[in-house]
């Protein structure tokens, strides 16, 4: 009986070993997450993988009800970081792996609605008024004013 | 930026000038100037913004306010017009006593007492602070009861999937969606882009302004000229008043 026991103890020890060994050859695989732009999140990163989705519903509620802009927790803001291209490669859609959100998303199979509506990348550097300047006619005084003027009018801006 | 009123005013006029290298005479100033909140700083009732639309100066066959509204907020139409969206649209307006045709811009009027909002039954349709009008897309069901309700027929559903959205106006399939007035212009301190666009093809016919501001442009045009509403006897107060119906 003692024998037996001691028997199965080493069974035992043997099976812990060669788990343990088996472990470090297939490890549980991990979401790739692409890197991104910035140097450090807007938060710690374990809250942000708790807390994100809460963050994004709170800014939403804050900026589309009460014209709240800031730019901490907008998702705008995430994207303009996070979403970035490999070298040679356009910048990947919500429905590519290498899209940053679309990485974790897809392993944890929570499905996301943000990109039914938002656009999954940030702004490309696009300038519709500023690239194509025209010349126009100012009916009221009769003289001739660019859109650049005009847009300097409009957004107080000063033109670079 | 500079704070008070007239340094700004000094600034954009030094500004304008560098800018064109030209003499910019006092009429230029025909767009107003809205003033940026600080991004943390809600949208307020101490505004009401809105549009003041002078038909005597809105062209017939002009659709630059249609275009630059296509441009900015990225809709457009697939040669469907019973399903295509409609932010803004030219309506032309016949008197047949007389036979005295207008042509104006109808879009959202951003009213004080909005139907929309009246019927939503999720709370989607909604009114800012500040008067403008909106759809709050993440709790829109697409039930299209606003759209039965306004009498502008200014809202559009969604019908087909959009691609490549705008990240300052994001647009899903199954959604209501109107003018927002250019609500993230107007949160930077812009004016909203049918107006910029009226005034840079030389017409002018659209004023932005805060209603209730007595120094605004918006006000003081109301003031000496009066405007009037789209169907007053709805009692709605709408935001965008008009010049020159008859």
């Amino acid at each position: 009986m003692r024998g037996l026991i001691g028997h199965l103890g080493q069974a035992l020890a043997a099976l812990t070993l060669l788990a343990a060994a088996g472990g470090a050859q297939a490890e549980v695989p991990l979401p790739k997450i692409p890197k991104a732009k910035g140097e450090k999140c807007v938060e710690p990163t374990d809250v942000m993988r708790r807390n994100h989705m809460k963050f994004l519903l709170h800014q939403r509620d804050d900026t589309l009800r009460r014209g709240i802009r800031t730019k901490k927790h907008s998702l705008k803001e995430c994207l303009g970081c996070h979403v970035t291209a490999e070298p040679g490669k356009p910048l990947p859609t919500a429905d590519s792996p290498d899209h940053f959100c679309s990485a974790c998303h897809r392993y944890a199979a929570v499905k996301i609605d943000c990109f039914g509506c938002h656009n999954d990348r940030p702004e490309q550097s696009g300038q519709p008024l500023a690239q194509n300047p025209r010349t126009l006619p100012d009916a009221a005084v009769g003289r001739r004013v660019t859109v650049e003027t005009l847009k300097v009018l409009a957004t107080g801006e000063e033109a670079r | 930026m500079s704070g008070t009123d007239t340094s700004r005013r000094r600034f954009l006029a030094g500004g304008a000038a560098a800018a064109a290298g030209l003499l910019v005479a006092p009429g230029v100033m025909l767009l107003p100037v809205a003033r940026a909140r600080a991004p943390e700083e809600p949208a307020s009732e101490a505004q009401r913004w809105g549009l003041l639309i002078d038909t005597t100066r809105c062209a017939d066959g002009c659709d630059a306010c249609v275009r630059a509204c296509k441009t900015e907020n990225g809709w457009e139409g697939h040669g469907r017009p019973a399903t295509d969206p409609q932010w803004i649209r030219k309506v032309k307006v016949r008197d047949p006593r007389t036979g005295h045709t207008q042509s104006l811009p109808l879009m959202c009027q951003h009213c004080r007492k909005p139907p929309c909002v009246d019927v939503c039954p999720t709370g989607a349709s909604m009114r800012r602070a500040d008067g403008i009008v909106l759809v709050d897309k993440h709790i829109c069901i697409g039930c299209r009861y606003c759209m039965m309700a306004c009498p502008y027929k200014a809202r559009s559903f969604v019908h087909e999937d959009v691609h490549d959205p705008k990240p300052h106006a994001p647009r899903g399939k199954g959604t209501v969606e109107s003018c927002t007035l250019c609500v993230h212009r107007v949160d930077a301190g812009r004016v909203p882009a049918c107006v910029e666009a009226c005034a840079a093809e030389g017409n002018g016919a659209i004023v932005f302004g805060d209603l209730k501001d007595p120094r605004s442009e918006i006000s003081q045009r109301l003031a000496r000229y009066g405007g009037e509403e789209i169907r007053a006897d709805l009692g709605l107060d709408t935001g965008v008043r008009y010049l020159g119906l008859s």
